[in-house]
């Protein structure tokens, strides 16, 4: 099988297979869904049957409700969170390594100042200050995630925007969006593909720790992090509820992850070459 | 001489590119010959012509992706393509030892020469670490380097790119081989410098009796020591014979192209008088963040029509003289006029106008053009950006201009990637022009080139300048094409303007002692070249 002339692995081929299902499950919930995520159907903690596949929770709700309702949560979140720290990130790295001088000297030494201080407690401040509502959770991750996008950006910038190519365009009077999303971009397009794929699984984990810890998403909404926090009692009384929640989180993430080793061994073995 | 001579013979060899579809092009084609002791064969060919190859294959060597497919390479009676690895590696440093052409980067910038330079007698078990020392020092001072006691003790970074050069030859002898292959160990180098490690290089291997094998695509550096020349082309051999008879009576067409363009003149262009000068520089100085003056005091004038080249070697600033002139680097002080109106130091104070106006043209086509975008795009931007036309008015001026760069117009869609050199400086020609400017800045345009491309270029250049009249700054350090294109010429050394006027006067007697210098260190296709200009310099 190949994609794009590049042959794809078994591990890459199964990465995809795992992101598909986890799309399809989170894009198609409320239809494929036997029951509503907050619906109280059975009596807590019930075995696994025939109506109730995965068993129920500590309430009495469908947990394969649940687990699907929670793949749109914390993948659909990931996603936001990714692509909007993307945004910000490529944006101001790009013009950083672009404009040099006092521009770039103002913009690194305010991200090593978000560097400075751990994210996840940094992450605390803001939310209990603010309060959990989903858009102040996905501005701050987004924020705190820039920092690292920011760092590679400028650094593979610095070496596009030496190229002469680059100098044309500035000789010209092109402007730093041009520059930017024309000469610049394309050249450092792979290697940010790849980080793209790296940082969602952190950004999936991230939130992940902050549902755990009370501070993500709020009940009754579910998501595989409170999930797991929810049940994880029992454990200690062999109910498989936690295994469940935990399992998606563990697989969505080797998934991404194989599609990203994938995407690299490509990127590292240059442009056009089949393999 | 008899048989018992011949030090390297290589016979009929065969080396073939490798892909995961089995074998790929065949880059070296049935080529032989026969090395004595002390002789020294030049092979001469452009990129591709698979000179390095061969001049690898002599060490039992070859690169990624490549294999020797048939032939043999035969060193002292023994066929060294059957040796094993073992066997090869004891071959290469003693056997046969290779120069490469950029010494900066084929040393460790962490360890001391010395260290470099005995290693490989002291691994192969030949030598103490003693005597390697005594053998290096030995070898520095025959290659003139200066205190060769304690030249060794130096890192790579602490010596010129000229003694490093001349360093590398030494770690090559250090092993006392019985050949060495010397791969273009002199392009990289001004001229002045050339000059003087040719003539280290010729006298270690007249003292030592050592074979060589000298890569060049530089006939006439090649002439100046080689017994024998081989010309190569698509890996295939076209001529071998001696230097004197290929330079005098070259047999094969390509040959006597390859002779003949350099002996060859270009008439003058014919110069249009006008009131106000395009360009005019007055007393320009410029820096870098370093305190360190890059230009200084530099006057220049160009007029509609005119080719002003402007020389010098490596760090005079002449290329920084470009970046003052486009405002990439603002000058500190002096006057930069365009058509009698000032030009703002900073690029970012410059209209539109004034920016289309000055083009340039680049050294390495490969990074002066986006890879990631189609010709369309990348000729097509300036007409949009700066006459505003409509998509279907653009495509119609970058197939107009793709026809006056003899490039076919099925080339629209391509990207960089699919082209090769002398087309890519094409379409790097057609974006200056897409501007329509008055005068187009151009940075080493040939040097990148094979010597036919790079004539091709400079012809399509001359031309496009009778027919739209453009002005030319010409930058470069090949004197050769100054004296054929340039009607005025500016000598720069050290940031300084040391001479300057019309091509005929700076380049006839009286010289100004810095322009004489460069001009009798360009390399001239005769085999008494070198030694006159020893001889010469040796009388003063």
């Amino acid at each position: 099988m190949r994609l794009y002339g590049h042959r794809v692995t078994w591990p890459a081929a199964l990465g995809f297979l795992i992101i598909a299902i986890n799309l399809f499950a989170a894009l198609g919930a409320p239809l494929i869904a036997p029951f509503d995520q907050a619906e109280v159907v059975c009596d807590a903690w019930d075995e696994p049957s025939a109506s109730h596949l995965l068993g129920c929770d500590n309430l009495g709700r469908d947990l394969l409700s649940r687990l699907l309702f929670g793949a749109r949560m914390s993948i659909g979140l990931s996603l936001l969170i990714t692509t909007l720290s993307f945004s910000i990130g490529i944006v101001t790295g790009f013009t950083a390594a672009i404009a040099k001088g006092w521009v770039d000297a103002a913009l690194s030494r305010a991200v090593d100042l978000m560097l400075a201080m751990p994210s996840l407690i940094f992450a605390f401040v803001v939310l209990s200050v603010l309060g959990t509502d989903v858009a102040v959770l996905v501005v701050t991750l987004a924020c705190l995630d820039s920092t690292r996008v920011f760092r590679l950006s400028r650094a593979l910038a610095m070496n596009i925007v030496a190229l002469e190519y680059v100098e044309v365009a500035r000789l010209r009077g092109e402007g730093l969006w041009w520059i930017i999303t024309r000469e610049v971009l394309p050249a450092a397009r792979a290697p940010l593909i790849a980080e793209f794929g790296l940082r969602f699984s952190f950004a999936f984990l991230f939130v992940a720790a902050l549902s755990f810890l009370g501070l993500g998403i709020q009940p009754p909404d579910a998501d595989w992090g409170s999930m797991v926090r929810d049940y994880r009692d029992m454990i200690n009384l062999g109910i498989s509820a936690p295994f469940w929640p935990a399992g998606a989180i563990a697989v969505l993430t080797i998934g991404v992850n194989f599609v990203v080793d994938w995407l690299l061994a490509i990127q590292s073995r240059g442009h056009g070459e089949n393999a | 001489m008899n048989t018992n001579d011949i030090v390297l013979e290589v016979d009929r060899l065969r080396v073939q590119a490798r892909n995961d579809r089995g074998a790929g092009p065949v880059l070296v084609d049935d080529v032989s010959f026969t090395l004595r002791q002390g002789e020294v064969i030049g092979l001469i060919g452009e990129s591709g012509a698979g000179k390095t190859t061969i001049g690898l294959a002599c060490l039992g060597y070859t690169r990624n992706g490549c294999a020797i497919e048939g032939g043999r390479i035969v060193f002292r009676g023994q066929d060294i393509l059957t040796l094993s690895p073992a066997g090869r590696r004891a071959l290469r440093g003693p056997g046969v030892a290779y120069i490469a052409q950029s010494a900066a980067a084929s040393f460790n910038p962490a360890m001391t020469l010395f260290e470099q330079v005995c290693e490989i007698p002291v691994r192969h078990g030949l030598m103490t670490a003693d005597a390697a020392r005594e053998v290096a020092i030995g070898l520095f001072r025959e290659l003139d380097l200066p205190d060769p006691e304690t030249f060794g003790r130096r890192y790579p970074h602490q010596v010129s790119g000229g003694q490093l050069q001349r360093a590398m030859a030494a770690m090559a002898m250090a092993a006392k081989p019985d050949i060495l292959v010397f791969d273009e160990p002199t392009t990289a180098l001004d001229v002045t410098t050339q000059v003087e490690v040719l003539a280290a290089f010729r006298k270690l291997i007249k003292e030592h009796r050592t074979a060589a094998i000298y890569i060049t695509h530089d006939l006439a550096v090649v002439a100046q020591i080689a017994d024998d020349i081989m010309v190569l082309r698509h890996g295939k051999m076209v001529e071998h014979g001696t230097a004197e008879q290929i330079l005098q009576a070259p047999r094969a067409e390509y040959t006597r192209r390859l002779v003949a363009e350099r002996v060859q003149g270009h008439a003058f262009v014919e110069r249009v008088a006008e009131e106000v000068p395009l360009l005019s520089i007055r007393g320009v100085t410029a820096s870098y963040a370093t305190l360190l003056r890059v230009i200084d005091g530099v006057s220049l004038e160009v007029r509609r029509g005119d080719t002003v080249a402007v020389v010098g070697e490596s760090g005079s600033g002449k290329s920084t003289l470009a970046r003052v002139i486009t405002g990439l680097l603002p000058r500190e002080s002096g006057e930069v006029l365009f058509k009698g109106e000032m030009l703002p130091p900073a690029l970012a104070r410059r209209s539109r106008e004034q920016k289309r106006r000055v083009q340039m043209i680049y050294q390495m086509p490969d990074v002066a053009l986006n890879p990631h975008q189609t010709l369309l795009d990348i000729i097509g931007r300036p007409v949009g950006f700066y006459f505003g036309r409509s998509r279907a008015e653009i495509r119609e001026r970058v197939l107009e201009l793709l026809r006056m760069m003899d490039l076919p117009e099925s080339f629209i869609d391509r990207t960089p990637g699919e082209l090769s050199g002398g087309q890519k400086q094409r379409v790097g020609i057609a974006r200056a022009l897409a501007a329509e400017p008055d005068l187009i800045i151009c940075d080493e345009v040939t040097s990148a080139l094979d010597q036919l491309v790079g004539e091709e270029i400079l012809r399509l250049l001359k031309r496009l300048q009778e027919e739209l009249g453009i002005a030319y700054l010409f930058i470069t350090h090949d004197l050769g094409v100054v004296k054929r294109i340039a009607n005025k010429v500016a000598v720069m050394l050290r940031g300084k303007m040391v001479a300057g006027g019309e091509t005929a006067e700076v380049f006839a007697p009286p010289f100004h002692p810095y322009t004489e210098l460069l001009l009798s260190s360009v390399p001239e296709m005769r085999s008494d070249w070198l030694d006159e200009v020893l001889a010469r310099r040796a009388g003063l």
